[in-house]
């Protein structure tokens, strides 16, 4: 048998793929399931059971055992070892969360929230409400009370403290499980609209819920407030020599960022300046457990907002419940987060392509914002043509309002960004089978926290006892870290949305600092192949990716980078495809590259100079650029004062297609652009011959005229590589003037001219 | 309805044999009623597709051509020329004498005959500057913010209702309007400030020898009165460009075709457009490099304004003060021969104040 029980699992448990649903019927007529399981483990020899799948993570193994009452006590079907799993998805009981020991019955449970009874660890769950039908209540409640106690004593839930607490009420039944409606077990107002005891929440968290929304609603905006300022808009009150800067810190989020930080301290051993905020978010992580992902994290606020509004029909109730318990696919984003880590050791940040963030920047700002910008244009374009004034004026305020505000005053259009919009739109309907899919499965960040959440100050302790199985909690659960009763809570995916603990109406979840913490498992749980796999995996991608030629060799012409970059090596270390230098830049000039840097540099940013060219004096890439891919380098420094000018690239002329060079018509729009001084461009001033475009007389050859042209030449010590040149040539689809990356300033091994390798000086 | 009912499902419901009693309901004809409503409900959706396609259908071929017709004028001249005022007022500052860019525009409109002559109470004015580089006042690549400044002052002073400056830029239009220094001097003053956004070029027919359809900055030209400030400058392929090329403001679309005749279609552009007044600004002028300069040794300090109300005169007055001759420009010839003006200035009445 190769499946072992992990070292995290019961050891009573039988080794069963999680994924296998079992048919119920099957089981029953095999008469012995346990072989049953066996045999499907035989297809699956080298799967470790998957224990969350069945929700069976925080199982108490020694209740699972010592707390089993037969399935006789509830409705006479088959005794079955604590060693089954329960079937799958058996009408509406559907858990696939094999609680070892509960009884699991054929017959529905009763509807409602109670659809599955999750691996409560011994059926503390019947409060009566849920008893199946044909059971006494009387024996059930006598039943439960007794292992209740047991439960008790063993778990050291519902502890002494408790019980204090309770004596000190003058309300002992309390400790015997949900008590009956009517008396309360504290002095709590008992509201009849909640489900089961009707126990409300805790004021201070209920409040909290609130803030927690405002928190994300404020958080987000902010967010799309700092998206919408990533791009200069000018200043009416500031003087010409004042330098040009964004007024926000609008790549904060990023800066932020603890999983952008250990990826560029991998690569790059040091922290790049802002960087160092993000151990303050590592600070909150260690008070709070995961917070950022409930309760600050703009792209989860989103992921939060679709999955509530996504789900179908069938996404609902039940199946939501069975959706929103602990799943083995969640192990992923471990997996992924190690490898990028691993990868960024091996001198890639790559990690940046699922950093939460920089998806967020990349796909809203990149695809969202100038689609709805396009869409915009569209309506308001035709609404300007309407004939009628008040309209007219309207669509016209409309289009300035927003041009200043949310976008620019022109169409931005983005390489390939189709792709990223794309996945953005896969990611979010996901919600629609797994709520907060992203979160869950696929983000490194709520990974990397998670990682940290076990030392948080603040948690959750739950009384098991209390439990009676509503699954409320279930059914509002963010992070899908099983804060049901019966089961240990995994604080590593917690979202700390407090859900939980203000829809249960029994009194169960608690969220408090330093909790008791023996019904928590905080460490991710891992399983070590796959663990040291992927982060191989993640090392062996970068030298993988590299012996294909796109870096040491055969390096591509059209990856121009923006100005103030690093070289490349240092530049891929760094760069983690926020896209923040592309939103901010003011010419559209930067795009995200699809594989011309390689599959390595995947939307990382190039200048594609015939949609826009970079700016002379404009150096806010660099300033947005938060891990310092793009140094934040000045004016001056940017246009060689003092010392020699950043140079991204070289112009070169086409001269069959240059209208001076080869058609004997006049032009130089290159050269009055050219913004160095003196320019990189220079004309020659030439005689040259032309024919006539008419016949001559009587059909004889045409004339040979003489024409006056400036031919423009570039002096490549001077150029600069803006590619302003390329921009304004008039040869529309394939310019007669392009740029290239060779001699960019910042490698010595991408150079033309020899007296540009002067780095044995100074 | 009996949708339903009709669809056939093969081999249910029917007898092995047929059978010569009652029709079973699934074979039950449908009633006249039905039949009607079914074959007029085809009938219509016929009907309407076939009115459709024939109301937007398309004959194919390029349709017709180019219309022909007069040229598109934006006429905002005066009508009258004022014997009294000169047509051509030139103020310069002494040599080393530190003189304001106002005191000098002031002194120039004056002579013209004050600025009450040209903007009447309540109207709407344009200022268009030259605000095409992003290049800083001392470059002398757009026009000096002071002598912008003096002429939003004296619009608002005759009592204009909204004075507008507005430019289409060649650079990043926030950068260039920014570092130019008019942004801030224009909205200190209280005139609205209009950046070349896209959603304001409206597709016009100029009817000019080269352009004709073209993207036109609707701000420039939705306006009482229209007052050019444009920079005389040096230019690389034009030679000296002043008024009549700071008309390139008004295009939106790719503007760089132009320059493959680029006399022309400045004749256009100053044929389309006729400013109530001309205000060159000649504080600093860009000697060589033009027109985007950058460089503060190409620029000469010259502390002089002239003010105009004839572009052609303007721009061959102007070509002077950087060793240009009317003759070398060809733009300037073609406006005199077109008769939007005169190159030869000397004719007009000058005064020098």
């Amino acid at each position: 048998m190769a499946a072992s029980p992990s070292p995290s699992t019961s050891p009573t448990r039988a080794p069963a793929h999680a994924g296998v649903a079992l048919d119920l019927a099957t089981i029953e007529r095999s008469g012995h399931a346990h072989v049953h399981a066996h045999d499907h483990d035989h297809d699956h020899a080298f799967v470790e059971p998957i224990p969350w799948k069945t929700g069976e993570v925080g199982a108490v193994s020694p209740l699972d055992v010592d707390t089993s009452w037969t399935p006789a006590a509830t409705n006479g079907s088959k005794v079955r070892s604590s060693t089954e799993r329960e079937p799958k998805k058996a009408g509406g009981c559907g858990s696939s969360c094999g609680c070892a020991s509960a009884a699991p019955s054929p017959a529905p449970k009763k509807a409602g929230g109670c659809g599955s009874s999750c691996g409560c660890a011994g059926g503390s769950s019947y409060g009566g409400a849920s008893a199946p039908p044909a059971k006494d209540a009387g024996a059930m409640q006598r039943a439960a009370a007794s292992r209740i106690a047991e439960l008790a004593s063993i778990l050291g839930i519902g502890t002494p403290r408790e019980e204090a607490r309770a004596a000190a009420d003058g309300d002992a039944p309390s400790k015997g499980g949900a008590p009956p409606k009517g008396a309360p077990p504290k002095k709590k107002k008992l509201d009849p609209k909640l489900p089961g005891s009707g126990i409300p929440a805790r004021k201070s968290i209920r409040i909290l819920v609130w803030v927690r929304r405002a928190a994300q609603a404020g958080f987000f905006s902010l967010f799309m407030f700092f998206l919408f300022q990533t791009s200069f808009r000018g200043n009416f009150a500031a003087n010409a020599d004042t330098p040009v800067r964004l007024p926000y810190p609008v790549e904060a989020f990023l800066l932020a960022d603890p999983f952008v930080t250990a990826m560029t301290l991998g690569a790059t051993h040091q922290v790049y300046r802002g960087l160092l905020w993000s151990v303050g978010l590592l600070a909150v992580t260690l008070v709070f457990g995961r917070v950022f992902c409930g309760w600050i994290c703009p792209f989860g606020t989103l992921h939060h907002f679709f999955g509530w509004i996504l789900p179908s029909k069938k996404g609902r109730g039940a199946a939501r419940v069975e959706a929103n318990k602990t799943h083995g696919y969640q192990r992923a984003k471990y997996y992924l987060m190690y490898a990028f880590l691993l990868a960024s050791l091996a001198g890639s940040a790559i990690g940046g392509l699922f950093d939460p963030i920089c998806v967020a920047v990349r796909a809203i700002g990149l695809g969202v914002i100038p689609g709805v910008q396009y869409m915009a244009g569209r309506v308001l374009g035709a609404a300007q043509d309407v004939p009628v004034r008040p309209v007219q004026h309207l669509a016209d305020s409309t289009q300035d309002a927003l041009s200043t505000t949310v976008w620019q005053s022109h169409q931005f259009y983005f390489h390939q960004t189709w792709l990223i919009v794309a996945l953005l739109v896969a990611v979010l309907f996901m919600n629609r089978f797994i709520p907060r899919f992203w979160c869950r499965v696929l983000c490194p960040l709520g990974a990397f926290l998670g990682v940290f959440a076990r030392f948080a100050l603040f948690g959750m302790e739950k009384d098991h006892a209390k439990c009676t199985d509503c699954n409320l909690c279930l059914v509002n659960c963010q992070g899908a870290d099983s804060p049901q009763g019966g089961v240990k809570w995994r604080q590593d995916e917690c979202h700390m949305c407090l859900n939980c603990e203000s829809s249960c109406p029994e009194d169960v979840i608690k969220f408090r600092f330093l909790p008791n913490r023996k019904s928590r498992i905080g460490v991710p749980d891992l399983q070590r192949r796959t663990l040291l796999a992927s982060a191989a995996a993640g090392a062996a991608f970068i030298p993988a990716a590299r012996i294909a030629d796109s870096l040491d060799v055969n390096y591509h012409s059209k990856v121009i980078r923006p100005p103030g970059s690093v070289e490349e090596r240092a530049f891929l270390e760094r760069c983690i495809r926020c896209a923040e230098c592309m939103k901010v830049c003011p010419n559209n000039a930067l795009h995200p590259a699809m594989f011309e840097a390689g599959v390595e540099g995947l939307w990382t940013p190039i200048l594609i100079a015939r949609i826009g060219y970079c700016e002379h004096s404009c150096v806010l890439c660099g300033q947005v650029c938060p891990t310092g891919a793009i140094q934040k380098i000045t004016e001056k420094e940017k246009l060689g004062q003092g010392v020699p000018p950043v140079k991204i690239g070289t112009a070169f002329y086409d001269l069959g297609r240059c209208l001076p060079w080869s058609m004997g018509t006049p032009c130089i729009v290159c050269e009055e652009f050219c913004p160095t001084s003196p320019k990189a461009i220079w004309v020659e001033e030439v005689e040259a011959p032309m024919r006539d475009s008419k016949p001559g007389p009587d059909g004889t050859e045409p004339a040979m005229l003489t024409v006056k042209l400036q031919r423009p030449h570039v002096d490549p010590s001077l150029c600069i590589g803006c590619g302003a040149c390329e921009k304004v040539c008039p040869v529309q689809d394939q310019p007669a003037v392009y740029i290239t990356s060779v001699g960019e300033s910042r490698s010595k091994t991408n150079v033309i001219l020899l007296e540009n390798t002067n780095y044995n000086q100074s | 309805m009996s949708d339903k009912d009709g669809k056939d499902r093969p081999g249910e419901g029917l007898p092995s044999e047929p059978a010569a009693a009652p029709v079973s309901p699934m074979f039950e004809p449908p009633s006249r009623r039905e039949v009607l409503k079914r074959v007029g409900l085809a009938t219509g959706v016929l009907a309407g597709s076939a009115v459709l396609g024939r109301a937007v259908w398309d004959k194919g071929g390029f349709g017709v051509a180019a219309g022909q017709g007069a040229r598109q004028v934006r006429d905002y001249r005066l009508r009258d020329r004022a014997p009294e005022h000169a047509e051509l007022a030139i103020a310069k500052g002494k040599e080393g004498e530190a003189v304001s860019a106002d005191a000098l525009v002031r002194r120039a409109v004056d002579a013209m005959g004050g600025i009450k002559r040209f903007v009447s109470r309540g109207d709407v004015v344009v200022v268009k500057p030259n605000i095409g580089w992003d290049r800083m006042p001392i470059h002398a690549a757009n026009t000096n913010p002071d002598v912008v400044g003096a002429v939003v002052q004296l619009a608002f002073e005759a009592g204009a209702k909204r004075v507008v400056v507005a430019d289409g830029s060649c650079n990043d239009p926030q950068r260039c309007f920014q570092r130019s220094g008019i942004w801030r001097k224009a909205y200190a003053l209280g005139a609205e400030v209009v950046l070349p956004a896209s959603h304001r070029f409206r597709t016009t027919r100029m009817k000019g020898e080269i352009l004709d359809e073209w993207p036109i900055f609707t701000t420039l030209v939705d306006a009482d009165k229209v007052i050019n400030v444009p920079v005389a400058k040096h230019h690389n392929l034009a030679k000296f460009t002043a008024a009549m090329k700071n008309w390139y403001g008004v295009l939106g679309g790719r503007r760089n075709r132009l320059h493959q005749n680029i006399d022309v279609s400045i004749a256009d552009l100053a044929t389309f457009m006729r400013p109530t007044l001309v205000v060159v600004d000649a504080m600093r002028v860009l000697m060589r490099n033009g027109p985007q300069g950058g460089n503060i040794d190409d620029t000469k300090v010259m502390n002089q304004v002239f003010a105009t109300v004839d572009q052609v005169a303007a721009d061959a007055y102007g070509a002077t003060l950087i060793g240009q001759h009317r003759d070398n420009l060809s733009f300037v010839k073609m406006g005199h021969e077109r008769g939007l003006g005169t190159m030869y200035w000397e004719q007009l009445r000058v005064k020098e104040v």
